[in-house]
């Protein structure tokens, strides 16, 4: 659709040129008078006709473009093939080959020659309109150079300027937020900490140009720069906080914050054009060879935290015990209490009737009987063993086939 | 044509002479740049340098005799790249340092320098050494904190007042970077990491090992109190009551899923206090 808009835009300042062209040139004024013109036109034209041939095609065109203002040209194009057919008839047959075109032009050589500067003038002329025209995006901004000085600044929408050299316009994002990260890949990043130890950080750096004109023409490297603020200002900020505060979520918005009106104020105090929105850190570790201890470090807060809670167990365990036993013993008192010879005795032979009752006794009545000790008892159980060995052997071997 | 030629023939000529002379003589002045005019040698005039009278935009000279030099009016960097420069406290430490500067004298900049570039050879050495200087009269710690900004504030001062001796003014004077050397500084810091977290976990370790030693104690005493508060009530009973439990405990039979125990024979005399009546009344 532009394009359309700028052919229509150039075929008319096309067709509006050869008023300008002929004026100029002359050619239209000396052509007239060139009757003689005509014969050095045809020793000229092997080489006319060959560099016409292509332009061939325009002629109509352009003569229809400049209908209107072209009834001088177009006069003059019809006496030029009257002239062809007067003094060239005989030899028409044999340039039929070097094509119509070439015998439109060549008696009038100076018609010609008017002709080459109106299609320079169009050419240029549409050149012109582009280079004037400047159809400038949402969220993007151009600079004008009028003749090298800045002249203005143009917001979106079209605009128009002087041609190429005379105006030079730049178009530039503005809108748009751009995001640096540095380090720049997953290199390590090595940054010093207050209490001199060293963080492996990366960050994120998101900017926009805030003044155009600051920013093209008051920095020779506006990104460079920026990244080399930023560095710095990460490394300031840094450097005042302690390993351990670089860590944490809060230590790391507080450098994050700090980073910022560092870097904004150091690009004001460069007239930078240029608006830091924020920054972010992406990663703060500690740097990969020691990265072990610190993870050691959690796990000995594990490991702390384990002994704690088992001791606690313990804790829990023996009071319920103590309390178990405690509550207990108060019981049997309390009865023990109202019948303290009776409730004595019985648990005396309950306890012995439990216990004895349970294992191998032998009662010596009489002095000066040798004490005589089970010794069946014992050979019994150890021939019980053997036998179970073998059992088990056997299903083991069994389970093995 | 020969007509055209022979009527206009001065004015053609007259024309390429001024299309030529104008070429030749006319130049534009960008806005991002400053012109210094040098007429045989000499610098006669400037456009579009700061604060002058004469802004960005077409200018003429005299042809062949007047040559332009044209001179960034934009703020330019110098570089310093891994600078070992060692603390009051001989520590080493590899600085990138970066100083921003613009030309506000084009004359002298073109007496003295020439080039940008000539202003950039003259003031490297200049800043290596007034950052030298300053850090070198601070410790380690205090180059990477506290008196970071006013040493970069006296390396500006010290590096502006050098400058404008080549016609520049220096804005800025920043670290970029500071770091340990490679090789073993920075091995013995992640040595001195390591360590000081390796301790950080044993006095975690430590710590938990002690809570966990009061935490049992204190149960243990907790307990101790309400066994004494309970069994306090009659010490006789309770010696009686627990020989009572312990000989239960001592002499039952292994149950079920509990590992051997030892077996129990008894040989009890006559005499024994549970035999009183087993014996008859004498």
């Amino acid at each position: 659709m532009f394009d359309g808009f700028r052919n229509g835009l150039g075929l008319a300042m096309a067709g509006k040129n050869p008023w300008g062209s002929p004026g100029k040139g002359n050619g239209g004024g000396s052509g007239d008078g060139d009757g003689s013109g005509e014969g050095p036109g045809g020793g000229g034209t092997p080489s006319d006709g060959n560099s016409d041939g292509p332009r061939n095609p325009w002629l109509p065109g352009g003569g229809s473009g400049g209908k209107k203002p072209g009834s001088k040209p177009g006069g003059r194009r019809s006496a030029s093939i009257e002239d062809i057919f007067k003094n060239r008839g005989p030899e028409g047959p044999r340039r039929a080959g070097g094509g119509g075109g070439g015998g439109f032009r060549v008696p009038e050589r100076p018609g010609g020659g008017s002709w080459l500067p109106i299609i320079i003038v169009a050419i240029v002329a549409l050149w012109a309109i582009l280079s004037m025209t400047h159809f400038i995006q949402p969220g993007e901004q151009a600079v004008v150079k009028t003749l090298g000085s800045y002249s203005r600044t143009l917001e979106p929408g079209v605009n128009f300027s002087a041609p190429y050299p005379i105006e030079t316009v730049d178009v530039e994002d503005t809108e748009g937020v751009r995001a640096v990260s540095i380090p720049e890949g997953s290199n390590e990043k090595l940054i010093l900490t207050g209490d001199q130890n060293l963080v492996d950080l990366s960050y994120i750096v998101r900017w926009r140009i805030n003044d155009l004109r600051d920013f093209k023409f008051q920095l020779a490297e506006p990104e460079e720069t920026v990244n080399e603020v930023a560095e710095a200002a990460m490394r300031a900020s840094v450097a005042e906080k302690t390993l351990d505060e670089t860590f944490t979520g809060q230590g790391r918005a507080e450098i994050e914050q700090s980073v910022r009106e560092r870097m904004q104020t150091t690009l004001d105090g460069y007239r930078a054009g240029i608006q830091v929105v924020g920054v972010q850190i992406e990663k703060a570790d500690p740097p990969e060879s020691v990265v072990d201890a610190f993870r050691d470090v959690s796990v000995a807060e594990q490991n702390a935290d384990q002994a704690r809670n088992q001791a606690r167990g313990y804790a829990q365990q023996t009071l319920a015990r103590a309390e178990g036993e405690a509550e207990a013993f108060d019981k049997v008192y309390e009865q023990y209490r109202l019948a303290p010879g009776v409730t004595r005795q019985r648990l005396y032979y309950e306890t012995m009737e439990r216990v004895l009752s349970q294992t191998d006794k032998t009662i010596i009545e009489t002095e000066g009987v040798t004490p005589y000790l089970p010794l069946p008892e014992i050979r019994r159980r150890a021939t019980a063993q053997p036998p179970q060995i073998t059992v088990e052997a056997n299903s083991s071997r069994q389970g093995g086939q | 044509m020969e007509n055209l030629w022979n009527n206009y023939r001065y004015l053609i000529v007259g024309l390429v002479v001024v299309v030529i002379g104008f070429f030749m003589s006319a130049y534009v002045v960008n806005e991002e740049e400053q012109v210094v005019v040098i007429r045989t040698g000499e610098p006669v005039y400037y456009a579009n340098r700061p604060g002058s009278d004469y802004p960005a935009g077409v200018y003429f000279r005299i042809p062949i005799i007047d040559t332009i030099q044209r001179i960034d009016k934009r703020v330019l960097d110098l570089e310093l790249t891994d600078e070992e420069v060692l603390s009051n406290d001989q520590q080493r430490l590899m600085v990138n340092a970066y100083a921003r500067f613009r030309i506000v004298n084009p004359q002298t900049m073109i007496e003295r320098a020439r080039t940008t570039d000539g202003v950039r050879t003259a003031l490297e050495p200049i800043l290596n050494s007034a950052l030298r200087q300053e850090l070198g009269r601070r410790t380690f710690q205090q180059m990477l904190t506290a008196e970071r900004g006013a040493a970069l504030a006296n390396v500006r001062a010290n590096l502006d007042r050098e400058a404008r001796q080549y016609g520049a003014e220096v804005i800025d004077v920043q670290i970029k970077r500071t770091d340990l050397p490679s090789g073993r500084p920075l091995q013995s810091a992640f040595e001195r990491m390591k360590s000081d977290r390796e301790r950080e976990a044993r006095t975690i370790r430590a710590a938990g090992a002690r809570d966990a030693r009061v935490i049992r104690a204190e149960a243990d005493a907790e307990a101790a109190r309400v066994y004494a508060e309970s069994f306090g009530q009659d010490p006789n009973f309770y010696d009686f009551y627990r020989a009572m439990q312990s000989y239960d405990e001592t002499f039952r039979k292994a149950q079920e899923g509990e590992g051997e125990r030892g077996d129990s024979s008894i040989i009890l005399s006559p005499d024994n206090e549970y035999l009183r009546q087993f014996r008859g009344v004498r």
